[in-house]
């Protein structure tokens, strides 16, 4: 049973639960940009959650089916068809050998997961199928996917079409969005008007959006602390000795447009962070399109605990809906 | 050297032994980020040491935020009394400067240059007082480097010259960053060279390129067969001018499996080199020399 690539689509690319264990050698978890939709589109088709799954940005591939198959869609909302008739998002679809599965126009988010039961099977890279294209692991030769690639898939545990994730539990792409934020890090590098102005601005999404980080602009820039530059560190003020960066940490270069590392994250570097994004709205970066308005919302530890607790409940709902 | 603790979300914890460089500094973090990985606590996931500081991941639903940092805090006596001695080896590493690929690379992106009427090397010769751009290509390779800080991207190593602090060569990096780097250029930012592993974005200054790889995610280079990243915190790197010819030799021993590069395994201990640099880098090559 393979997949046959008929149109790749825009940028899509195989990605699982990740690798992580390699950051502290540069090599970034990778995987699912949104994990809590790929988690569904498993269960949905009866999958391990982290099952290798297709991650489709802004437009959504074209697919031949060489036998019969389950597959769901989850995430962006993002039409799915099988032979040009409309489907259901989040629920176990039929596909028969021969069919064709397509997409119609983006309606809302950034990135729809489609899993197939079973699972994609193309060779691990350091215990995970996930697509990091920078270090050329993972994915169908270290890229994503191509017209005429073929893409492996396991034996499907089990056949079941036709069940659903309730509408209130697909986590839906907002057209605005809150991104909530721990300050630490660096944060004492810029002053309290910054730091305040930081929350209060409105942002957007800039165009440099990808899996390795998300810019935002459009936002006061930044006034840094006076200080002598440590030795080591570059002139500039917003310059530190390199160090660690950490999955949704927000660096600011210059102080003028914050980034937000995401999956492919780079693992260290030169610029101050502000803080971290906090675990649980990772996913819904994910989601985020070019031009999209967001704020930042000041978060302490508890709050953060909190908003992870919430994410698990969610989670939770939906393996129970589907044992 | 003042240690500063601060979370990263909640799943990081972030430890800055200092905020400026120093190898003091990056002992510290690195006795400090192994008794970490020793106390196999609960709940970590990954230990990323970092020239002057160190990054703990953890699962907040198996320890608490809280706990993880007084652990790693706790860490610290025993640290800073650690041997500051690593047996490590010492590596030649071959470097064609001014190279033609580095050069067109470092003309198309000009305007993102301090001073886009020279090439990189010029620039850098310049504001480290030096007359001639070969004196700085000869400051730049003449002494060995310390391998600080292995990351950014697959297998990117940070190197810290091992000479006094006046001696240490600073070039800020571009004014923004290139979207493009020929794949094992030798680059330079503040006071750390690199080499990139693999071709992409980067701020540093452009030196050079070697012909030597340092990531294979296929494992087909000989000496990658056991693991895809070459370098590691603690390696000592010597770099070797060459030309043209020898670049391109390299080249096919590389492609005909033939290529091995020259190591040595050598000790390294701070408080010998703080005490006498100048001999301790003549063992390191000497050492390298016998190879």
């Amino acid at each position: 049973m393979t997949l046959r690539i008929l149109n790749p689509g825009l940028s899509t690319s195989i990605q699982d639960l990740g690798r992580p264990g390699y950051f502290h050698l540069g090599i970034p978890m990778s995987g699912a940009m949104d994990r809590f939709a790929l988690r569904a589109a498993n269960l949905l088709v009866g999958n391990g959650e982290g099952a290798a799954g297709l991650e489709a940005v802004f437009m959504g591939p074209e697919i031949e089916f060489t036998k019969n198959a389950v597959i769901a869609v989850t995430g962006a909302e993002l039409p799915v068809k099988i032979d040009n008739e409309e489907c259901e998002t989040w629920t176990a679809l039929e596909v028969k050998a021969g069919q064709k599965l397509s997409f119609g126009f983006l309606k809302a988010g950034a990135r729809a997961y489609i899993s197939v039961a079973g699972g994609i099977t193309t060779p691990m890279a350091l215990g995970s199928r996930s697509t990091y294209p920078i270090g050329a692991l993972g994915g169908v030769d270290g890229r994503p996917i191509a017209k005429g690639d073929e893409l492996p898939i396991g034996e499907a545990s089990s056949m079941k079409v036709g069940c659903s994730i309730s509408e209130s539990l697909r986590r839906g792409p907002a057209t605005t969005a809150t991104l909530r934020v721990l300050p630490g890090l660096y944060w004492h590098r810029i002053t309290e008007a910054a730091g305040n102005g930081f929350f209060d601005d409105e942002w957007t999404v800039a165009p440099e959006a990808d899996r390795m980080g998300y810019r935002f602009k459009g936002g006061t820039p930044l006034e840094f602390v006076d200080r002598d530059q440590p030795f080591g560190a570059g002139a500039d003020p917003s310059n530190i000795v390199d160090g660690c960066y950490s999955y949704g940490s927000i660096q600011v270069p210059g102080g003028k447009e914050p980034i937000v590392l995401h999956r492919d994250a780079v693992s260290g570097g030169g610029y101050f962070t502000l803080g971290a994004i906090v675990s649980a709205d990772m996913d819904l970066i994910g989601q985020l399109q070019p031009h999209m308005p967001v704020k930042f919302e000041c978060v302490d530890m508890a709050g953060a605990l909190i908003a992870r607790r919430d994410r698990q409940n969610m989670l939770n709902k939906i393996r129970k809906e589907l044992e | 050297m003042k240690t500063r603790y601060t979370h990263g979300g909640d799943e990081h914890i972030y430890v800055e032994m200092d905020d400026e460089m120093s190898l003091d500094a990056f002992f510290k973090s690195l006795s400090m980020s192994n008794a970490v990985a020793e106390a196999k606590i609960d709940g970590v996931t990954e230990i990323c040491p970092a020239n002057a500081s160190f990054q703990v991941r953890f699962n907040p639903d198996v320890i608490a935020p809280d706990d993880i940092l007084m652990r790693v805090k706790e860490l610290e006596y025993s640290a800073e009394n650690a041997e500051k001695r690593l047996t490590t080896r010492i590596v030649e590493v071959p470097v064609y400067y001014q190279d033609p690929w580095t050069h067109e690379t470092l003309m198309r992106f000009r305007e993102r240059h301090q001073d886009p009427s020279g090439s990189d090397l010029d620039y850098a010769a310049k504001i480290n007082g030096f007359d001639t751009v070969d004196d700085f290509i000869e400051a730049h390779h003449s002494q060995p480097w310390f391998v600080s800080m292995v990351g950014f991207v697959a297998g990117l190593p940070f190197l810290y010259q091992l000479v006094e602090r006046e001696r240490q060569l600073q070039v800020p990096k571009y004014l923004s960053p290139r979207t493009d780097t020929p794949k094992q250029t030798v680059g330079y930012g503040g006071c750390f060279s690199c080499v990139y592993s693999v071709r992409g974005a980067g701020g540093y200054q452009m030196f050079g390129v070697t012909p030597m790889p340092i990531y294979d995610p296929e494992q087909k280079v000989t000496y990658l067969k056991d693991f895809m990243v070459f370098f590691k915190p603690g390696d000592i790197v010597k770099w070797k001018p060459i030309n043209r010819a020898e670049y391109d030799r390299i080249l096919i021993a590389v492609e005909d499996g033939t290529y091995i590069p020259r190591i040595a395994e050598v000790d390294f201990d701070l408080d010998d080199f703080n005490a006498d640099m100048r001999g301790t880098n003549a063992k390191l090559l000497e050492a390298l020399n016998d190879a």
